[in-house]
């Protein structure tokens, strides 16, 4: 990566901002849809100016239909534009599934290779703060399940910008799961003369004695727990996942093949998700790598309760990290 | 030239009038010669000797998984591609044989699709469920009830995006006219003046389950009213007709920039699908619609009126079955797609 001009601080917010807009400035085939991204300005103001710069016929409120103006987006996608799809959450891509999987993801496979799919479905993902089962859940396993889609995850403000720029120039699907939690923390962005690459994790930390693999918010909870270690002589390399599909296998083996120990952190449910199928990769490809059976950090399975204590209880926390990581080492 | 009586059939039996008198003009068929109308039949005899050939091979095993039929219903692709113009794209649903040989993909394109060899269309990945042909627009083939029209309207808002001049064409049956994501696409296509043109081929049944017992409130050509959609109702058997409507409703759509429906009463002559008992209908009902719905018969009999002879029509029919006869041969002999293309066009 060639730095040209040293560093800017962004929040996250202003960053995803910067990426779409700079995407639409560049791309006239490029345009933002969904339930108050214009005139409202974003129902968490992604979005905020965009109306103003690039004109309703670009930043499109949509009724509140998420299965029809996803279906629309896809299909016109087919004809030869790029649009950028919002849904205010994750949560309400359910009613828009099949055409994300079934109408997205596998059309250029149905068609030979003809028809291609030029879309980003974006939006918050994962446990919000006490708004209960039905807006707060994690799908990363979800879509990283389906071949066909891109599935992406940032965590810092720097990727949040490379990597949905990425997405949007990408001619596939690309899923593109935020976090409610990061929009308004503030990183240091990095101006670049390339863009990022869809395939390659991000080593947040380098270290030599345990590699965590985490995702979007829960790198900030592998990063905390990693200083917490440090003061005990436990040097944790935290490897930012960030492309869920299709996931950089090479560089969690090879830092599995360094450290010999492997925990992974994830806000969602345990059973199929994404730790499993890391954890199986692992144990595939590297079994004699490992001195320690891997470990997985998860949400609890239960759906997401109201009351505060419950939230808490439901998603990983640092401590839990730190145990995690001390019973890899054999500390525990 | 004016039509003949049996071309500008009266749409008041149907209880339409009202709605169909703004749009069908008969003076639109002029446009087409003897020989655009000998193309045509042509091209219905191809769909009907291809859609016959499926139904023998499927029997055979040639032919796996779902494979719906046509018969009966020729005349609304082929009028529907003749009145298309070269910025319109099509897209339906998994009744799409028809529409994909209307659109131009070769009957051996289509039967190796079918028979899953290489030389389909989407190199034997899709089956007959998933036709395309990008080059002519035609945007398949789906498979799941109702998903064409939310793509559809999407194809809408790319020509509206564009300004393109384009419309496009969506395709759907009464049972798809059920589906919620119907009713959300026709809002926003009126919300945001979108170029569509809604068809419904109301072929009187969802699979097995007849309109009446699955679709409440007024006829279907009424669905788009609450959104402020024109409906039409069109008997499906008379392809002049029905290339009448489309190209006027077409150029309607273009001046206006306004979403339209229609709606076209049609009937499949053969099961749902290939495993269809058809038990939902009786022998007197389909024996009736194939001796005076045959929208093949209708148009013979309409250039016989015109001075063509017997012998000369006729060969439309044995070139169709020699065509048909050839692309299944040739399709038979094709070798199973490459065990490496398995893996091609998952990611672009």
């Amino acid at each position: 990566m060639t730095v040209l001009q040293g560093t800017t601080t962004l929040t996250v917010r202003k960053a995803l901002y910067e990426a779409m807009a700079e995407s639409m400035r560049a791309d006239p085939r490029v345009f933002l849809m969904g339930e108050e991204v214009a005139q409202y300005q974003g129902a968490y103001k992604i979005s905020q100016g965009m109306l103003e710069e690039f004109g309703p016929k670009r930043v499109i409120d949509t009724p509140i239909s998420e299965y029809g103006f996803a279906g629309i987006g896809v299909g016109a996608a087919f004809h030869g534009l790029y649009p950028i799809v919002e849904f205010m959450s994750f949560n309400f891509a359910m009613q828009a599934i099949d055409h994300i999987i079934n109408s997205a993801a596998k059309t250029l496979y149905m068609s030979g290779g003809t028809i291609t799919c030029p879309i980003v479905f974006r939006g918050p993902n994962g446990a919000a703060a006490r708004v209960a089962a039905q807006h707060s859940q994690c799908y990363a396993s979800w879509f990283a399940h389906c071949p066909g889609l891109r599935v992406v995850a940032p965590y810092d403000a720097h990727s949040a910008k490379g990597l949905l720029k990425a997405a949007i120039a990408d001619p596939n699907p690309v899923i593109f799961l935020e976090n409610e939690m990061l929009y308004g923390k503030s990183f240091p962005v990095y101006e670049t003369d390339q863009p990022m690459s869809l395939d390659k994790a991000i080593i947040q930390r380098q270290g030599r004695d345990v590699t965590v693999v985490a995702f979007s918010l829960m790198v900030e909870v592998a990063l905390q727990a990693a200083e917490v270690l440090d003061e005990e002589g436990i040097d944790v390399e935290v490897v930012d996942l960030c492309i869920l599909r299709p996931w950089d296998q090479e560089t969690i083996l090879k830092s599995v093949h360094k450290t010999h120990r492997l925990v992974t952190l994830e806000e969602g449910w345990p059973v199929c998700g994404i730790g499993s199928e890391i954890i199986a990769h692992v144990t595939d490809h590297r079994f004699d790598d490992l001195d320690a059976p891997p470990v997985r950090v998860t949400g609890l399975d239960v759906p997401m309760s109201y009351a505060a204590n419950h939230e808490r209880m439901s998603v990983p926390c640092v401590q839990q990290v730190v145990q995690a990581i001390r019973s890899v080492m054999g500390r525990g | 030239m004016t039509l003949p009586e049996s071309l500008s059939e009266s749409l008041s039996e149907l209880g339409a009038e009202s709605e169909m008198q703004a749009h069908p003009s008969p003076s639109v068929a002029s446009n087409l010669s003897i020989q655009d109308m000998k193309n045509m039949l042509a091209q219905m005899w191809i769909i009907r000797r291809f859609e016959e050939k499926c139904g023998e091979i499927y029997t055979a095993g040639k032919i796996a998984g779902f494979c719906h039929l046509c018969i009966g219903q020729e005349a609304i692709s082929v009028g529907a591609s003749q009145a298309m113009g070269p910025k319109d794209t099509m897209i339906t649903a998994y009744r799409s044989h028809g529409h994909a040989l209307a659109r131009g993909l070769t009957p051996f394109q289509v039967m190796a699709e079918l028979m899953g060899k290489e030389g389909g269309s989407s190199k034997g990945k899709g089956g007959s469920m998933h036709l395309f042909h990008t080059e002519r627009l035609f945007y398949g083939g789906h498979g799941i009830v109702g998903a064409q029209t939310a793509l559809g309207t999407g194809l809408a808002f790319a020509h509206q995006y564009r300004n393109d001049g384009g419309v496009c064409m969506t395709f759907l049956g009464d049972g798809a006219s059920n589906q919620g994501q119907f009713f959300e696409s026709m809002n926003m296509a009126s919300l945001w003046n979108l170029p569509i043109l809604y068809i419904i081929e109301n072929n009187g049944y969802s699979m097995g389950t007849a309109v009446s017992r699955a679709c409440s409130g007024g006829p279907l050509y009424q669905r788009g009213m609450p959104f402020g959609i024109p409906g039409s109702l069109v008997k499906g058997d008379d392809v002049l007709h029905l290339y009448d409507v489309f190209t006027t409703m077409l150029e309607t759509i273009r001046t206006t920039s306004r979403p339209m429906l229609l709606e076209i009463d049609t009937y499949r002559f053969k099961g749902h699908s290939m495993s269809d008992p058809g038990k939902y209908r009786t022998r007197k009902e389909l024996d009736e619609a194939r001796s005076s719905r045959d929208p093949l018969f209708i148009l013979s009999n309409y250039l016989k009126e015109r001075g063509e002879s017997d012998e000369d029509l006729a060969q439309f029919d044995h070139q169709a079955k020699d065509i048909t006869e050839h692309a299944f041969a040739m399709a038979d002999a094709a070798p199973e797609p490459s065990t490496t293309s398995l893996w091609e066009d998952i990611l672009r």
